[in-house]
């Protein structure tokens, strides 16, 4: 098949990320003309603050250089305007005269500065902030005169300010708001801005119009406001506002509204035609931030690069200010309004101030100044639109903290951190490799730091302090905490949508699924692959068939592989109570297998470690036991304590209600490990206080607990509710459960499924809805009446393939 | 065997039926006094071999997940091509591998 012709007008990042997607999903599919005006590569125009500032150097910005180009195999015509498009022809035509034939074209032309229509605006001296020779011009300025007035107190308008006052030049800065950054702060934490700002040397103009520019042979001499004032400047950097730049779209026929207008596959009123970027109106937006340009990049190249069906749907913004020393974010509706609830920190002497939205329980904006280390976490709540009724008391104050132990939702103080902090500790990487990298090899998303660093890769725990470190690092163009965020690299899917279709489309098998769903593997990923089979067979139990070769090892042998490749031999002893002839059993079957360590577990069972794999189906019959699953994402083990048949403080029979638990739910796969416990007495000594299910006796009955977790991150259960019998506790945790296997996703543990759906939710469910409730139990229970006990299903003659090896 | 050997500069040998490794799986083949060969099979037939060594930490790479023309150390996810035994960046490493072949249904292996 002859290769398609496609023709990118603008050399800037939304056109060039969205050609980089492309690329990844089909190197081959296209010949691609890059047309673009400026006389480089690709660059990080949003680092031109930094490199105004002197922080960073033009050579350190470029993201693709033109061996990038050479090695795609992309024709660049650099220096050269677009100056039409014949859509009839299906050409675009340059400022050097060539016309060049598209079957699909990319129109990814940006914005350009607005320069307010007042006399004296063409005067030499007056520029916008846009690219690298606004910046150059900006510099010499600097080395040759003393007076600059920077127009406009946004965000490009303070950072330009702040380049300039670094430099050395005496900078006005004069802005139409009643404060600094109206449309990123309110006015309280404006002034608090403004004040660390003037210290810095700064001086504003607020409130104020600019009337005229007043100029002295042909070259800017001041401003003059509508007060008459006039403002002595050598330099006018115009950071007002952007326009898109749909000029060339417009001049062709496109249909253009403040931007070319798009549809949610990002395609123009041509079919022939996309766009991406400034330049564009999606749903009556127009966004100047990288951030949404990224995400509409990602949709398009998806679509161009033969795989999917992605919409872009808009994106939720967050600023961040690029100005050594000033922390500030924001993000969503931070003025609130009407309906809106306001949580506001306000410490001006500490230079602190913090102020949240809340309405319908939802987090809708955030406004914080002088402490952002909560911003991604704020951020994180926004876009995922997550209920925080129940962490409503102590919002303000962030997650619940301690370094090194965030949780994958959490945050950290990462900003604060010393450079040889250690933010990852599975893989040893530091804060300052983490932002090295950032900067060196211009990473934007968490995705692209693991990637790239390894850091947040193995155990995952440290996600939210690489969140921060990489948004302190790269300001507003932070872009992840996605509301829609795929399974993994094979699909455009989330784990949600992916559940659905199981569901909705009656898919039995894995192979059947990737097909459905337009799967980019041919059998997928470590991360997909199981979690595709737990949602199998979790939505279909009976019909969908386990898939061995999409199960990790553990699951695999049904035994822990452990640091040697060996692995341990975990028995089930129900309530974690043995006796004197098992116990003979066990040692006999230790010694004759010359295992290494006999070990108590953390879930109250023995473990035999260091077993060779061949000798894992021979110890099963030996043992003659049920697989006790301690490799499980499944059921592992309910601890128990002893209860009233011994203690003196025992009300009920904790142990025998751990036995009748684990029998009940016994062979139970889930989306991750399950723990359950019961103590006969408040005083806890099983401790069900941090167990995915924990049940407490009391004398006039059982409290159950739900959602606690002694792993990575301590969580303490939350009560559940209380009941009066045996049968009870089984059917409600039997529900509670139920419930977390049909809806989480793989890898969820309950913490996080309930941070996700909210406690409210889980007792609508299964205490509000007694129908519900007993629905949900009957299908736990005819999900495990066809379960085999695993090491069982494991002695039969096709096992010789999992077990014994061959030999030259 | 010995026939063969000294007929082939390679040494090939037979090992197995392909039918005897699992699809999308692995089986070890031991050598006397030398590292373990996994052998691997695609979802698609082909076959691959590689030492059974992982470089990071040594994981046996016969208990990895394969997927594409890839296995996933089953002890840090160390991602390693079944091709060229390189392990994916951003880690670094490398397995070495083995001749093998498919011939019908047989499985055979370049043994030095």
């Amino acid at each position: 098949m002859q290769k398609q012709r496609l023709v990118l007008i603008g050399n800037g990042m939304a056109g060039i990320r969205t050609l980089e997607e492309i690329l990844k999903h089909d190197a081959n599919r296209y010949d691609i003309t890059v047309i673009g005006d400026e006389p480089w590569g690709n660059y990080n125009r949003i680092q031109l603050s930094p490199v105004l500032a002197g922080e960073q150097k033009l050579k350190d910005i470029i993201l693709n250089d033109l061996d990038w180009y050479r090695d795609n195999g992309i024709r660049l015509i650099k220096g050269c305007a677009a100056t039409r498009i014949d859509r009839e022809r299906r050409e675009v035509h340059t400022a050097a005269g060539e016309a060049i034939g598209y079957d699909k074209l990319l129109i990814a032309t940006g914005s350009r500065p607005f320069m307010l229509p007042v006399p004296g605006s063409d005067l030499d001296g007056v520029i916008g902030f846009r690219d690298i020779k606004d910046t150059e011009k900006m510099i010499v300025a600097a080395a040759l005169h003393r007076h600059a007035v920077v127009i406009g107190g946004g965000l490009l308008g303070l950072e330009a300010a702040h380049g300039l006052k670094l430099r050395g030049m005496d900078v006005t800065v004069i802005h139409l708001g009643d404060w600094l950054l109206n449309r990123q702060l309110d006015d309280t934490a404006g002034r608090l801005l403004e004040q660390s700002l003037a210290e810095q040397g700064l001086k504003f103009k607020l409130g104020a119009r600019t009337q005229e520019l007043v100029g002295e042979n042909g070259h800017v001499a001041g401003v003059r406001l509508d007060t008459g004032e006039v403002i002595p400047a050598d330099l006018v950097v115009m950071a007002v506002g952007i326009v898109p730049n749909a000029d060339l779209a417009s001049e062709a026929g496109l249909e253009t509204a403040q931007g070319i207008v798009v549809d949610d596959r990002l395609a123009t009123s041509d079919e022939h035609i996309y766009a991406v970027g400034e330049c564009v109106n999606h749903r009556g937006v127009s966004y100047g931030l990288v951030a949404p340009l990224f995400e509409m990049a990602k949709v398009l190249g998806n679509q161009l690069g033969g795989c999917g069906k992605q919409r872009y749907t808009g994106t939720t913004t967050s600023t961040k200010l690029k100005v050594t020393g000033i922390d500030l974010f924001s993000a969503g509706e931070f003025m609130g309004g009407e309906g809106c609830d306001e949580i506001v920190l306000s410490d001006p002497a500490g230079g602190v101030y913090k102020r949240l939205i809340v309405r319908d329980n939802k987090l809708v904006g955030a406004c914080l100044y002088g402490d952002t280390s909560d911003g991604a976490w704020y951020f994180q709540l926004l876009r995922q639109e997550r209920d925080v009724a129940d962490l409503r008391s102590a919002l303000l104050f962030g997650p619940p903290r301690d370094l090194g132990d965030h949780g994958t939702s959490g945050a950290s103080r990462a900003a604060a951190l010393p450079d040889d902090a250690e933010i990852c500790g599975c893989n040893g990487v530091t804060k300052g490799v983490l932002v090295k990298a950032i900067k060196e090899q211009g990473l934007f998303t968490v995705d692209d730091v693991k990637k790239h660093t390894k850091a947040g890769a193995s155990c995952g725990s440290c996600t939210g302090l690489v969140e921060q470190v990489l948004m302190s690092t790269v300001g507003s163009s932070f872009q992840d905490a996605p509301k829609r965020k795929p399974m993994c690299g094979c699909t455009d899917h989330t784990h949600g949508e992916v559940r659905e279709a199981i569901r909705e489309q009656h898919l039995v098998t894995l192979a059947d699924t990737m097909k459905a769903l337009h799967w980019k593997t041919p059998d997928g990923c470590p991360s997909c692959r199981p979690a595709l089979n737990y949602y199998l067979i979790s939505t279909w139990p009976g019909e969908a068939k386990d898939d061995p070769q999409a199960r990790l090892i553990n699951e695999r042998v049904h035994a822990n592989v452990q640091k040697d490749s060996t692995f341990s031999v975990i028995p089930r002893m129900w309530g974690g109570v043995t006796s004197p002839a098992e116990l003979r059993k066990i040692a006999d079957v230790a010694d004759k297998f010359n295992v290494k360590m006999v070990k108590v577990t953390g879930g109250q069972r023995l473990d035999l470690l260091g077993v060779k794999k061949e000798d894992l189906p021979q110890m099963w019959r030996e043992l003659d036991m049920p697989c006790g699953m301690g490799y499980a994402k499944g059921l592992r083990t309910v601890k128990t304590c002893v209860g009233k048949q011994f203690c003196r403080f025992g009300t009920q029979d904790s142990t025998g209600m751990g036995i009748a638990l684990e029998k009940a739910f016994d062979r139970m796969w889930a989306p991750h490990k399950v723990k359950l416990a019961v103590s006969g007495c408040p005083r806890n000594c099983a401790e069900a206080g941090i167990k995915d299910v924990g049940i407490i006796a009391v004398d006039s009955g059982w409290e159950i607990y739900v959602g606690g977790n002694g792993g990575i991150k301590t969580e303490v259960a939350e009560f559940f509710t209380k009941v009066k019998t045996e049968e009870e506790v089984l059917e409600y945790s039997g529900a509670v459960l139920q419930l977390y296997r049909e809806e989480a996703y793989y890898l969820e543990r309950t913490v996080h499924y309930m941070g996700r759906v909210g406690l409210d939710y889980i007792k609508s469910k299964v205490l509000d809805d007694a129908t519900n409730r007993k629905a949900l139990w009957a299908r736990l229970q005819l999900a495990l009446a066809g379960e085999p006990d695993p090491w069982q299903a494991q002695l039969g003659a096709d096992a010789a393939a999992r077990f014994t090896d061959l030999t030259v | 065997m010995s026939t063969d050997k000294s007929a082939d500069m390679n040494h090939w040998q037979s090992i197995c039926k392909l039918d005897e490794i699992p699809a999308q799986g692995a089986r070890v083949v031991k050598r006397e006094g030398k590292t373990d060969i996994a052998l691997f099979r695609t979802l698609d037939n082909r076959v691959f071999a590689l030492d059974d060594h992982c470089p990071h930490k040594g994981g046996a790479l016969s208990h990895g997940l394969v997927y594409g023309d890839t296995v996933a150390c089953p002890l840090h996810n160390f991602k390693i091509s079944l091709q060229t035994g390189q392990a994916q960046a951003p880690d670094e490493g490398h397995t070495p591998c083995h001749k093998v072949e498919l011939r019908d249904d047989t499985v055979w292996l370049a043994v030095d």
